[in-house]
């Protein structure tokens, strides 16, 4: 007997939707593997991870507030995914637009107002793009591989927020830790609902799902960055230009992800400190796939992984599990998703060896 | 400049270059072969969180340097069966393996960070070390500097003089053609694929074998998307990857001369951002320049192959 793999006609929609849970079930297994490795009882370790975070209103909060910068982002990737640009540097872009804003932040540390936050907004959005426009433009002029660059760029970004706030954005009176003042009052958003952390970064980052759904499905931009993914040759028939896209792919994930990073330093964490993010701009390529490139999609997909992150966290304190496993975890997923992405592909097919087979 | 400061400045440079050059040179293999694996940073590090923890507990290098190859490997191996038996996107999968490689070598090595192991021997030649400049530059490294060289020459000649050598670039250059004269290429491609895992296995252990003998946690930082850039840069010649490598160590040594002369007021982590800028502008160079280097990209590179049925 063996296995034959036969190309579908299309891809299957059915399958489109199973994978992702087929992926996520095979990823609870490789957990239970994992977790009785460890000497972990598996059961627990679930609970804590999976149900835990959903018991009371403050922890559902903590999973909103971690999904939002997750499904931002992805969002703004997946644009550029699907027309074949890979940045891959949302780390860098984010953390970019937590210092641009941090910026912003402490030159108007003596002052009140309403338009500080909304100027703090802006500076994040332009500081996450002025990053992204780097790979942005050496693709488009130079053809440099932006995988690379943007890459790259992200460690430079991470060194220089530790530059910033080990030196000249280092709190005067804060003991000489590596962090920079805490915002003041008109400098931070607060709580939306009561009890929670819950900020105005969780309804901007579903206005941004359905900006992006509209973005996608309905106009002619979202075809061509459509076309340009599927069938570069028709793309550049048609006379769509590459650049232009790459330009407003970058653009817009990196405006996307500095916004993520401006709402991060400004909501929750309220000062800038040397580590701003348990790597968002990372884990949201996972995101990005898992939702399969689509705004919808991707919203349930962030959700998932924010449960992930805070679960993740409970089983580290309740059951000791390592703060690696989560990333183990988010690693599985992925792969388990691209493996069963197959079955979209093909139909698998078991040959009995009894019969002649007809080789072509 | 005196010959004092010569001579370790150069075995600093060599052991900058060393593991760049083993990851850098696996991955080479395995773009030739038309695949694109994104995964080096990941499987680095799971050559050197398992290199690491054999040695702890054997004591062996031999046996570490085995497990760390192995462990690269094994991390490639998974990466063959997505992309070349399930046809599976080569740069989300090779992104997904150096996540992956980042979380399971942190797991791995949560017990072990910063215990030290006794570092890889130097191979001592009684007589010729001990020459006065050409003795510790020629003759006083451990054994993966010289194998890292070897292997270059090795390369070389694999890929230009040798029947497979051929036949591994022509699954990389023209896929279809290579299958209709009847070359296994899924079969040419996991080979290569495998030595990849492998060599960036072994680059990951001269981190935590040789260079610092100890685990740390993610602490290959970004060498592997390095010599992901050196293979371009390169322009897919061992040689030229050879000469990139050692360049780029020189980067690492006048980044640490300069912090450690003090003479420029500049803050260390400013410092610590030229190797990553000095990637982006090689890559920017040979993009646009006189090298030309991207039009010797291999013409299959990252397309997954799927055979005429």
């Amino acid at each position: 007997m063996a296995l034959r793999f036969e190309p579908r006609k299309g891809t299957s929609r059915a399958m489109l939707i199973a994978t992702p849970l087929l992926a996520v079930l095979l990823t609870l297994v490789a957990g239970v593997i994992l977790f009785l490795s460890l000497n972990i009882e598996a059961g627990a370790a679930l609970y804590h991870f999976f149900i835990e975070p959903l018991e009371s209103l403050s922890s559902i909060g903590e999973v909103l507030i971690k999904a939002a910068p997750l499904i931002m982002i992805a969002v703004g990737l997946a644009v550029g995914f699907r027309a074949n640009v890979w940045n891959i540097g949302a780390e860098g872009q984010l953390t970019l637009g937590a210092i641009a804003s941090g910026g912003v932040a402490l030159a108007f540390w003596h002052s009140e107002g309403a338009y500080i936050l909304p100027l703090m907004m802006l500076a994040g959005i332009l500081g996450g793009m002025a990053w992204a426009a780097i790979p942005a433009f050496l693709r488009a002029r130079f053809q440099v591989n932006e995988i690379l660059s943007s890459l790259m760029l992200s460690y430079v970004a991470g060194l220089l927020l530790s530059t910033l706030v080990y030196g000249p954005w280092k709190d005067p009176e804060g003991m000489n830790f590596p962090q920079s003042r805490m915002f003041n009052d008109s400098e931070t958003i607060a709580p939306l609902i009561e009890g929670t952390r819950i900020h105005i970064g969780v309804a901007i980052a579903l206005l941004v799902v359905l900006v992006a759904a509209v973005l996608i499905e309905r106009t002619l931009v979202g075809f061509e960055i459509k076309v340009a993914g599927l069938a570069p040759a028709a793309a550049r028939l048609a006379g769509f230009r590459q650049n232009r896209l790459t330009w407003l792919s970058f653009l817009l994930s990196g405006g996307l992800a500095g916004l993520a990073g401006m709402l991060e330093v400004a909501g929750p964490i309220g000062q800038l400190v040397p580590v701003i993010t348990p790597g968002y701009g990372f884990t949201a390529i996972i995101v990005a796939f898992l939702g399969r490139l689509n705004p919808i999609g991707i919203l349930f997909a962030g959700l998932l992984m924010a449960l992930s992150y805070v679960g993740g966290e409970n089983a580290q304190i309740a059951v000791g599990l390592p703060r690696a496993a989560t990333g183990v975890f988010q690693g599985l997923l992925l792969f388990f998703l691209l493996a069963t992405d197959f079955l979209v592909r093909y139909r698998v097919r078991w040959i009995h060896r009894g019969r002649q087979e007809v080789r072509s | 400049m005196s010959l004092d400061i010569l001579v370790p400045m150069t075995l600093t440079v060599i052991g900058a270059a060393t593991p760049l050059l083993f990851a850098a040179l696996g991955e080479l293999v395995v773009e030739r072969s038309g695949v694109l694996n994104l995964g080096v940073e990941g499987m680095m590090l799971a050559g050197a969180v398992v290199g690491f923890i054999a040695v702890a507990g054997t004591g062996s290098h031999a046996f570490g340097l085995l497990a760390a190859a192995l462990a690269g490997a094994g991390m490639a191996l998974l990466f063959g069966f997505l992309t070349l038996t399930l046809r599976a996107n080569q740069v989300a999968t090779g992104l997904a393996l150096t996540i992956f490689g980042i979380g399971l070598s942190a797991l791995i090595g949560v017990k072990h960070v910063g215990i030290p192991i006794p570092a890889l021997p130097k191979l001592d030649i009684p007589g010729l070390s001990d020459l006065p400049v050409i003795g510790p530059l020629l003759f006083g490294h451990d054994i993966l500097v010289y194998l890292s060289l070897a292997l270059t020459i090795g390369i070389a000649w694999f890929l230009a003089r040798t029947r497979q050598g051929l036949i591994l670039r022509a699954c990389g250059e023209a896929d279809l053609s290579a299958h209709s004269i009847g070359y296994h290429v899924i079969r040419v491609r996991y080979c290569a694929v495998l030595f990849g895992g492998a060599m960036s296995g072994l680059g990951g252990a001269y981190l935590s074998m040789a260079a610092t003998p100890m685990w740390i946690e993610n602490m290959v930082a970004g060498r592997g998307w390095i010599a992901l850039a050196l293979v371009a840069f390169g322009s897919w010649r061992p040689w030229r990857v050879l000469f990139g490598a050692y360049l780029f160590g020189g980067v690492t040594i006048l980044q640490l001369y300069l912090q450690g002369s003090g003479i420029l007021s500049i803050p260390s982590q400013v410092m610590s951002m030229l190797p990553y800028l000095a990637t982006i502008i090689l890559l920017t160079v040979i993009a646009s320049g006189s090298w030309r280097g991207r039009l010797d990209a291999p013409a299959c590179l990252g397309k997954t192959f799927s055979p005429p049925s």
